[in-house]
């Protein structure tokens, strides 16, 4: 079947992260990667098609033409083909401008179903699909910790704060995957040797037919006005285990009467 | 401001989340109006009344009966639309999030999640959003109408007012995309599971535990500190351990002395739900990892080496 995988690429999970006090954006200056929370939409879409022997596997990202290789390792794992939707006016989108631009590719693929992560390893939304969904005027379950397809129907267990529900959907529809859903495979040699033939488009807002005004900074309605520090917490005691550290854990509970 | 609170319920009660969030609009605006919805839940109106709610939206019909988020949109938008509601609050949760990002979305309007709190200053709506796993603080704001907000799990406690909502029952109206899900089981919390709410000490695992019997470590640890065994989201939806034992949004808030996690990243829904504990110990081998961020002690090793030898010393001076 034709999946779409909707994959961002965020700052690198080693790396310190900060947002520009200038720009009161996120600072993508520093080394990026792939959402690894992406990573289990994507393992999903490709086991699913290599259980049905046949299909196609989308990887569509919106981010700045820098986040190419993000965009391309979800090839080397195992896509069919990357669209890449990258324009100076998409700056600024809060989530319901980036859903706009998002919803147009959708649209234009077709797909018989969507797979997006669980959250943004950096915005921490975990909101994006519901919005997409409402444009493509299509059913939406998130949270997916596991995910079935038989006789045109998506069938999702998920945990909400009450326990697992059991959710049906008619295809095609858009899934969000929890990230216990299974393990993400790496990409192979062979993998990142081919993902440099496959088909990687470009979009533009005017490739998508989205009025400009509909998008970035523009077309957002939330706005970040200050920075500040997070409230203190108070001293806190940092061990680099050389070997020693269940002594040294042993002696802090100790010291505090914790045990 | 006209400000709507949507009440979400569970077994026939308004769930704390929304109270809090109710009690907050409340003071931040005298005569907020509330909405619940499903079948039967007029009844809710009351209790409502009494959080602080001057009127209250019933949204009476069976095809509402499941948790779903999509025919709830329909509500709403109709709701804010044609009352002219400017902001609309919800009390964060699977269900109001996927709600709430779609409302947005069919109003044009601006969502801010995560909040953990909210103020008027000169007049405008402002709220405070953690980012980058709570190593910033951000002020964020709206432009135009209605304004949308998710506030973060547990920020608001509910409030007695003991007052009297206005009931006004309204039409449901749904889109033919919108009632497509259907759920065909509903929240029940798999098998039976330590109780984990009134423990002392308790010891926290994670996928860092690379496999399900890693969990016999955090136990014979918690057996040596009298504690009991708590898990994430990540490796009780893998089905590594029971649903009961999960801390954080979407399972037990908990507050022991002390907390020791153990492989655990400290995703902020995990910490939503321990970091009021007395201590935190994190012993994780990624130097990088969140949960530093709020460990009061951070270790960073392999918990495989830490663990055990945490547990042999524990006994030893136990003996
Ligand atoms: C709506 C929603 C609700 C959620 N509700 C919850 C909730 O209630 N509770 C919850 O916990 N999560 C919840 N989550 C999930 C949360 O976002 C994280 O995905 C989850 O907490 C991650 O679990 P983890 O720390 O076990 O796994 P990971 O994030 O994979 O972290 C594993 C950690 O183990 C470390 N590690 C690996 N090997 C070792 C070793 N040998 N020694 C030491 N450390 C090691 C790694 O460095 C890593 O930091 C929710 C998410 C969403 C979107
Ligand atoms: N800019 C983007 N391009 C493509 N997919 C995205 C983008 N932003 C978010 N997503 C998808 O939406 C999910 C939730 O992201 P978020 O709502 O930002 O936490 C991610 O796991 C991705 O699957």
């Amino acid at each position: 079947m034709k999946i779409v995988v909707l994959v961002k690429e965020v700052p690198e999970a080693s790396a310190r992260t900060r947002i520009d006090p200038v720009s009161l954006r996120l600072d993508r200056s520093g080394t990026a990667a792939l959402n690894p929370f992406d990573a289990h939409a994507l393992e999903e879409a490709l086991r699913i098609n290599e259980a049905q022997g046949e299909g196609e596997v989308v990887a569509v990202m919106m981010a700045p033409a820098s986040a190419a290789d993000s965009l391309r390792k979800a090839l080397a794992i195992g896509a069919d083909r990357a669209v890449h939707v990258a324009d100076d006016a998409l700056a600024g989108s809060d989530l319901v401008a980036t859903a706009r631009a998002l919803a147009k590719v959708v649209e234009r693929e077709e797909p018989d179903l969507v797979l997006l992560g669980q959250q943004g390893s950096d915005s921490d939304g975990a909101v994006l699909w519901s919005a997409l969904a409402d444009l493509l005027r299509l059913p939406v379950v998130s949270q997916a910790a596991s995910l079935e397809l038989a006789g045109g129907k998506a069938t999702v267990k998920r945990q909400t704060e009450y326990g697992y529900d059991v959710i049906e959907a008619p295809l095609p529809c858009l899934v969000a995957v929890s990230d216990a859903i299974n393990d993400p495979r790496y990409p192979s040699l062979k993998g990142i040797m081919g993902a440099k033939r496959k088909p990687y488009e470009e979009l533009s807002v005017a490739d998508l037919g989205v009025p400009v005004e509909e998008v970035g900074e523009d077309g957002s309605r939330t706005t970040v006005l200050a920075l500040a520090d997070p409230p203190s917490r108070g001293e806190s005691v940092r061990i680099e285990d050389d070997g020693t550290a269940a002594e040294k854990v042993l002696a802090y509970l100790g010291e505090r009467k914790l045990i | 401001m006209r400000t709507l609170v949507y009440l979400e319920d569970h077994e026939g009660e308004l769930v704390r989340g929304s109270l809090g969030v109710l009690a907050k609009a409340a003071q931040l605006d005298g005569g907020v109006a509330a909405v619940v919805c499903g079948p039967g839940v007029a009844s809710l109106a009351a209790d409502a009344g009494r959080h602080g709610a001057a009127r209250v939206y019933v949204a009476d019909d069976p095809a509402l009966a499941a948790p779903l988020p999509q025919p709830r949109v329909d509500v709403l938008a109709r709701l804010v639309g044609e009352q002219g509601f400017d902001t609309v609050l919800f009390g964060a949760s699977v269900l109001t999030a996927d709600i709430a990002a779609a409302l947005a979305v069919r109003l044009g309007a601006g969502l801010n999640w995560d909040l953990v709190d909210l103020e008027r200053r000169d007049g405008a709506l402002v709220g405070r959003r953690p980012a980058l796993q709570d190593s910033v603080y951000a002020d964020v704001g709206w432009k135009g109408e209605a304004r949308l907000a998710l506030v973060r799990s547990g920020t608001y406690e509910p409030a007695e007012t003991g007052g009297e909502a206005e009931v006004v029952e309204i039409p449901v109206e749904l889109e033919d995309f919108s009632t497509r899900a259907v759920m065909v089981e509903r929240a029940h919390a798999e098998s039976e599971g330590p109780s984990i709410e009134d423990a002392d000490v308790i010891v926290a695992g994670g996928r860092g535990l690379g496999k399900p019997e890693g969990f016999s470590l955090l136990e014979d640890l918690a057996k040596a500190l009298g504690g009991a065994v708590a898990a994430t989201r990540a490796v009780v939806d893998a089905g590594w351990y029971p649903y009961a034992a999960q801390v954080g949004q979407t399972g037990k808030t908990v507050a022991p002395r002390l907390y020791i996690a153990c492989g655990i990243s400290g995703a902020i829904q995990h910490k939503v739900g321990m970091q009021a504990s007395g201590t935190i110990v994190a012993i994780n081998k990624d130097p990088n990892a969140p949960i530093f961020e709020y460990a009061d002690v951070g270790v960073v090793g392999d918990l495989h080496q830490i663990v055990p030898r945490l547990t042999e010393l524990v006994k030893a001076r136990g003996a």
